[in-house]
């Protein structure tokens, strides 16, 4: 029944066929070309800084671009200590909020106050940084800081801005994802669980402690580790609050650095060669630290694909 | 077998099939007539639907199933690497279990199968929606409403729609796997009376769980049981005189 | 002596409070960052705000330059991004499926869906601003389109494969060729997921800053040239904001506000018309 103007058209529909896949496969190879590339260009533009400073750049915190000696150990500790102390605020904060929607509140707020924690999310990081800097700065500068000064750090100044701001700043970033997620876990609890314990007469906390939380410690830690990356990486929001100071990291109430603070603050006026090759090196470092935070989070927390 | 004179349709030979290394299908010789209803029954997982599938080649689309043996339509093994799918499918046309229409208008839905094959002007479009519509006896329930979407029939509907758009294409044979299984009693006896009625024009054949079904509206009958073809004859002769011992158990619901 | 009884009651009175205050912790800093963006922004939103340029402080300037220098930058990154996103998205759902290397692309659109955006700045200065030897407003766009195409990517794959296969296997049936069965039956009944996908991928990028640092830079003067620095506004907001003029501050704060009601209102516009819960990873 095909005639030869069919035979024809199925060529070319098979021609076509084979032009889409091609098409598509050659975007999608991109994507992992691009990450590839991402990593060995960066080394690239940071060997001048590997070949000059080895070893000390991790040790050192002297940051003199003109005499060219220069150490990335502030920024990293600057980075490190950050993203953990944020962490570490975000994790009460962001399990209460998660225990508070899913098994605390009357049902009709459930969703909007789910609603209202995610449009947190939804705000730029450059928002946050202008909050950091004009609203929270001058609280903490004045009456938190001097209080915190006078019974725990004695010989910091109040200036507002420092790790402190950068690390509460970042922490309110990263709380509606760490909530998300654990709020998730929560919802994969089954009824029938709770029912059980409730009906030997546990109390609503003793529920969640005994019955919900545990159950749920694999998704819990995988938000922990989400949310910790998203901080690691941050970059805006920081930028603003934590005072620009490569100095190795004192108290929190003093200024510091974050590797993307230093890369946003310094590298668009970096003169000379190793001074920009330091800088892609500092960026070499954040992206391995990223990388080993994702890997821990691909082998803790596997997502399920479609 | 087969015991009249009617022109073989389908005719398989050593038809083997495996999902991975699953061997589904055992050295299946059948033989289809055309211009008949032929329905396969047979427990679940004794592999009635990979059967019909072989038909289509449906099962090309995955990775890890293959065929060997060969399957003979109207001459030409189907089976050979050189075969065209689409064109097979062109002959060889196909209703689901669940009623599948695409999210698209009802005319669109059956336009969608015909503008693959040929270039008609939009009045030659319309009587060919119409014609299908028609012969699948739908024509009456959505002539009003052609631009609505399918999705928003009802089930019965839904599975008439399939069927036309099965038909419009043209094809030579229709494969049906449990195509009312999904129904209510209603929309199950419309379709077999819809059944009896292709077969004037159409090769039908028919998965189906329901032996019923089958000695309604089937003139030929094969029984499987765990990949293999132990009978096939008409569709009175299986059911009253049959000849191996695991059809008997079968009928009689022992199996 | 307390009971043991009373104990656990004000034990689960003490907890389930502290978690009430953990929700109204988190409740009272949205509402702290919401209340000092319209309280600052406000007073800042005027015509001229839209038909000004940046000017130098202590001039009267507004943020056009910055906000049409931001929509093209923006308009440009879905061009390039949202195509390549939904290719390699049909890619891995319809062709690739759980082959090695599908698997090895999906790993690699994780990396790069939370490698920090500063490095994908820095890595787009590396590959164009360095061998064009000027920033630019391509640059730009191509650097928010590395942070468009991950997104895209994978919410294309996943509403595809969310398609069931007998709807595939109707259009198989009747002898469509595979490139038709992807684009007129499983694109369209996943239409309205593919199109979240982008939304979401813009409202995303919308804030974006730290990759238009050294890729687009920024602009002090009118320009529509794409090949030049271009004015962007999240970066005049950094610039502004920083600074010490009390002119600039108040322009950056309604800047501020702009993007936000901006990025909030395509977040609750995505939630309204596509009931979809956004996946914030």
């Amino acid at each position: 029944m095909a005639s030869a103007l069919q035979n024809q058209t199925f060529k070319f529909q098979h021609a076509l066929d084979a032009l889409f896949h091609r098409t598509s496969q050659l975007l999608a190879l991109g994507i992992l070309a691009t990450v590839v590339l991402i990593a060995v260009l960066l080394f690239h533009s940071s060997l001048p800084s590997l070949t000059q400073f080895g070893l000390n750049f991790l040790t050192s915190a002297e940051w003199d671009p003109v005499a060219e000696r220069m150490g990335g150990l502030g920024p990293i500790v600057g980075t490190l200590v950050t993203a953990l102390l944020s962490v570490a605020i975000a994790i009460p904060v962001s399990f209460g909020i998660a225990l508070f929607i899913t098994e605390i509140c009357p049902n009709c707020l459930r969703r909007i106050l789910r609603v209202l924690i995610e449009l947190l999310a939804g705000i730029p990081s450059i928002i946050y940084g202008m909050w950091g800097l004009f609203i929270l700065a001058p609280v903490l500068a004045d009456p938190v800081q001097p209080w915190l000064i006078a019974h725990f750090f004695p010989n910091d100044t109040p200036l507002g801005i420092g790790v402190m701001t950068a690390a509460i700043v970042l922490s309110i970033m990263i709380i509606p994802f760490m909530a998300s997620v654990i709020q998730d876990g929560f919802a994969l609890v089954p009824d029938l669980l709770k029912e059980s314990a409730y009906a030997l007469g546990a109390t609503r906390w003793e529920v969640i402690r005994n019955v919900i939380l545990p159950y749920c410690k694999s998704s819990a830690i995988g938000g922990v580790i989400l949310g910790l990356g998203r901080a690691l990486g941050e970059t805006m929001a920081v930028a603003f609050v934590i005072g620009n100071s490569h100095e190795l990291f004192k108290s929190l109430i003093a200024p510091g650095s974050t590797i993307s603070s230093v890369l946003a603050n310094e590298f668009s006026e970096a003169t000379g060669k190793l001074y920009s090759s330091a800088l892609s090196e500092l960026g070499l470092i954040l992206l391995g630290i990223t990388l080993l935070v994702f890997l821990s989070s691909k082998l803790l927390f596997a997502r399920s694909r479609g | 077998m087969i015991m009249n004179n009617a022109p073989i349709k389908i005719k398989t030979e050593d038809l083997n099939f495996f999902y991975n290394k699953h061997h589904a299908l055992k050295s299946i010789d059948m033989e289809i007539p055309a211009h008949s209803v032929t329905a396969i029954i047979g427990p679940s997982g004794c592999g009635k639907s990979t059967l019909l599938r072989t038909f289509n080649r449906m099962y090309a689309i995955y990775d890890n199933q293959h065929a060997t043996g060969s399957i003979f339509i109207d001459g030409e093994n189907i089976l050979s690497p050189h075969q065209d799918l689409n064109k097979l499918r062109s002959q060889v046309g196909m209703v689901f279990q669940k009623p599948t229409p695409f999210p698209m208008s009802i005319f669109n839905n059956i336009a969608f199968g015909v503008s693959l094959y040929e270039k008609l002007s939009r009045s030659q479009l319309a009587e060919r929606v119409e014609w299908s519509l028609k012969k699948a006896s739908l024509w009456n329930e959505v002539k009003h409403i052609l631009k609505r979407s399918g999705l928003g029939l009802s089930g019965g509907q839904q599975q008439r729609l399939c069927i036309a758009r099965a038909i419009a294409v043209r094809p030579q044979i229709i494969l049906l796997d449990e195509p009312t299984s999904a129904l209510d009693p209603i929309s199950t006896a419309h379709i077999e009376e819809l059944m009896t009625e292709l077969k004037k024009e159409y090769t039908l054949c028919i998965v189906t769980h329901n032996m019923h079904q089958a000695k309604r509206i089937a003139d030929h009958t094969g029984y499987m049981y765990a990949g293999k073809l132990v009978e096939f004859d008409h569709t009175e002769g299986i059911f009253s005189k049959p000849v191996h011992p695991s059809t008997q158990d079968f009928i009689s619901g022992k199996i | 002596m307390i009971s043991l009884y009373t104990k656990r009651r004000i034990t689960n009175t003490v907890c389930l409070t502290l978690a009430g205050l953990m929700m109204f912790i988190g409740l009272a800093c949205l509402i702290s960052i919401l209340y000092g963006l319209v309280k600052n922004g406000l007073s800042g939103l005027s015509f001229t705000l839209f038909t000004l340029n940046t000017q130098a402080p202590g001039i009267a300037g507004g943020l056009k330059n910055a906000m049409v220098g931001s929509l093209m930058i923006l308009f440009y990154a879905l061009i390039i991004g949202a195509p390549i996103g939904l290719l390699a998205g049909t890619y891995l759902a319809e062709f690739g499926k759980k082959s090695r290397l599908a698997k090895s692309i999906q790993f690699a659109n994780d990396i790069l869906l939370s490698t920090p955006s500063i490095l994908i700045g820095l890595f787009v200065y590396e590959i164009i601003v360095v061998n064009a030897q000027h920033f630019s407003g391509w640059a730009g766009a191509v650097a928010l389109a590395f942070i468009v195409i991950p997104i895209v990517t994978r919410t294309t794959e996943e509403i595809f494969l969310l398609v069931p296969s007998a709807l595939r296997e109707s259009a198989f049936a009747l002898g469509a060729a595979k490139w038709k069965v992807i684009l007129q039956v499983v694109l369209r009944v996943s239409r309205t997921g593919v199109m979240t996908g982008v939304l979401l991928a813009l409202a995303r990028i919308s804030g974006e800053t730290a990759p238009l640092l050294f890729t687009a830079l920024n602009n002090q003067f009118w320009s529509v040239n794409m090949n030049q620095p271009m004015a962007n506004l999240p970066s005049v907001i950094f610039q502004y904001a920083t600074s010490p003029y009390a002119d600039w501050q108040q322009l950056a704060w309604a800047g501020a506000l702009l993007i936000t009601a901006c990025v909030l209102g395509l977040n609750i516009f995505i939630r309204i018309f596509f009931k979809q819960k956004p996946p914030l990873t």
